[in-house]
């Protein structure tokens, strides 16, 4: 029996020529990633270890993103422990405010991550840099700190779903239509412990921005890891941002996979997942007004370039409408740089949007928009769990950036058409 | 290891936001963590002490974020043992890492009903209900994993040189 992309990734980094699924293999790490939430825990584990120092300084990362620019005194403790960490262990690429941006797009704009990667980061969206072909997931803080000390995790050799994408998006689709669809079929654990394999022509027709959100969400169908099919796009993408060489892995023609599914994507239509789970999707076709009172478009799912163009093409030239909260929140410095050359934070200022420093802020209910009673969110965001944007009763309604974008000015769930 | 205690019941996907919401996650201390468990889905489970209680959740228990808060809150809370149909990939990992017990049983977590005592023998795999009398079939941990429960977590496994 061959392997998959996965296997073929995690048995390179164990040092064994095969893996099979169910495996335990201790795995050699490429990058250890952490945030100033998860990190703090893990340099307590770290410093319990008794390792003077980390494995590798060039592979440690730390981003100071979930709640900086420091929202509380405590939140800036926590951010003042990962800078003299960093600081002590000459961590070269620890990012503060000022180069930071929200992690999972920093990275693979920084060019930290690589195909054919074996990466673990202390973060529950690691999971979006699969979209380079490589392998990375979410793990705790403890096996972030033993990571840190010994460049290794343990895993257990993941089985496989494969989704077989072919056609082309229709105009105003996008990468996160197509996960909400996915997930939506298969629910939040769907693909638990699994690896998502995304092959077929139909990558053709999808960016790395799309790419990258769908490899993000992942983790909302329970899978372990998402990884892409590298293509001429990735190749282009990775030389762009990284001096380093990409390692390619194709899956075995006789790789074992529990289920193929295939997703035509001219098929995909706007898709919103209602609370409280990212497995209620229904398309907006099909749903009555629901009235909203803040949009967010941002995150480590949506907060990249083409998604801010994307909704800046729809707000342009119209208004938020009254009543609504629209807030627009660029992922890193270079997309907000990059934006404001292009002239899409003018448009989003012009029709009455506010335009925020890079930060994870609302999407977890740490700052810059939380929720009151009884308010409904639409969100470009990953979750939409009971009391994940602020107040218990309010509500969030996870969407593509083009939907948020219509919503905005229509004040209810839109249609992008239906503004155009 | 062998335990019994009362049981606290909890549905289908329970995810880390309503274990322990992101606004307590500004500090890392076990014990604040703790009073905040649960707080967003069951304001009274916190109100109380559950110094050897048994949680019980259906399936995809633990799911969402990485937070490591979420296993630590409810250990820090005085809870002994999780069972659940199943758990969420990162929360299972974390659960062991820290030395949470925890033990996946699909039958247990459909038949065990809020208030009933259990005992948990995790050394030979028994889950049973004290107050109706049934066993429940567990699955048992990979022998890896076992390494890292019985060492303590997985500081303990490198510090000891059990892992390298």
């Amino acid at each position: 029996m061959g392997m998959t992309m996965t296997q073929k990734i995690l048995a390179a980094h164990a040092g064994l020529d095969k893996v099979e699924a169910g495996q335990l293999v201790l795995v050699n790490l490429d990058l250890v990633l952490g945030n100033d939430i998860t990190s703090p825990v893990a340099i307590k584990a770290f410093n319990q270890m008794g390792k003077e120092n980390v494995f590798d300084k060039e592979k440690v990362t730390m981003v100071m993103d979930h709640f900086a620019p420091n929202k509380d005194i405590k939140a800036a403790q926590q951010c003042m422990m990962c800078r003299d960490f960093c600081g002590a262990q000459d961590i070269t690429h620890f990012y503060d405010v000022g180069q930071m941006g929200i992690e999972h797009a920093l990275l693979p704009e920084k060019g930290l991550v690589v195909s054919g990667d074996a990466v673990i980061g202390a973060d529950s969206h690691t999971c979006t840099y699969g979209a380079l072909g490589a392998f990375s997931t979410g793990v705790g803080s403890t096996d972030m700190g033993c990571g840190m000390a010994i460049g290794k995790a343990w895993f257990k050799v993941p089985s496989a779903l494969k989704f077989e994408l072919k056609g082309k998006l229709n105009k105003y689709v996008s990468g996160k239509d197509v996960i909400l669809h996915i997930i939506g079929m298969i629910g939040v654990d769907g693909a638990l412990y699994k690896s998502m394999e995304f092959v077929g022509e139909g990558l053709a027709s999808l960016s790395m921005a799309d790419r990258l959100c769908m490899a993000n969400m992942a983790s909302e169908a329970g899978a372990k890891n998402g990884i892409f099919a590298v293509d001429d796009i990735t190749k282009a993408y990775v030389k762009e941002h990284s001096d380093r060489e990409p390692v390619v892995y194709t899956a075995d023609a006789d790789a074992e996979y529990e289920k193929t599914y295939v997703i035509d994507l001219s098929e995909i239509k706007h898709t919103v997942a209602f609370p409280h789970l990212p497995e209620n999707t229904h398309t907006t076709d099909e749903i009555d007004e629901i009235k909203i009172q803040q949009v967010v478009i941002g995150s480590c799912t949506n907060g990249r370039l083409e998604d801010l163009k994307a909704a800046a093409e729809i707000m342009q030239g119209k208004q938020v409408a009254k009543g609504v909260r629209c807030i627009v929140i660029p992922a890193t410095q270079r997309i907000y740089l990059e934006a404001m050359e292009a002239g899409y934070l003018k448009t989003f200022i012009e029709c009455g949007a506010v335009v925020s420093t890079p930060t994870c802020g609302p999407c977890l209910g740490g700052h810059m928009g939380i929720l009151a009673e009884n308010e409904r969110a639409v969100a470009t965001t990953n979750r939409n769990f009971i009391g994940r944007m602020g107040h218990t009763t309010s509500e969030i309604y996870l969407a593509s950036p083009e939907v948020a974008a219509a919503s905005a000015i229509m004040g209810r769930i839109a249609a992008p058409e239906e503004v155009l | 290891m062998k335990m019994t205690g009362t049981v606290i019941k909890y549905g289908d996907n329970v995810d880390t936001d309503v274990i322990i919401p992101a606004r307590y996650l500004n500090a890392p201390s076990p014990e604040e963590l703790a009073k905040h468990c649960m707080e967003d889905i069951d304001p009274a489970f916190a109100a109380s002490p559950h110094d050897g209680d048994i949680m019980v959740g259906g399936w995809n228990f633990g799911c969402g974020s990485s937070r490591e808060h979420a296993p630590v809150a409810i250990q820090a809370s005085g809870i002994a043992c999780v069972i659940a149909a199943s758990f969420a990939r990162i929360f299972y990992r974390n659960a062991i890492n820290i030395g949470l017990a925890i033990v996946e049983s699909e039958a247990a977590a459909d038949a065990i009903a809020e208030g009933n005592v259990i005992t948990a023998d995790l050394d030979n795999g028994i889950l049973h209900n004290e107050t109706t009398g049934e066993d429940y079939a567990v699955e048992p941990f990979p022998a890896f994993i076992q390494t890292i429960i019985e060492n303590g977590g997985l500081v303990e496994s490198i510090k000891n040189g059990s892992i390298k």
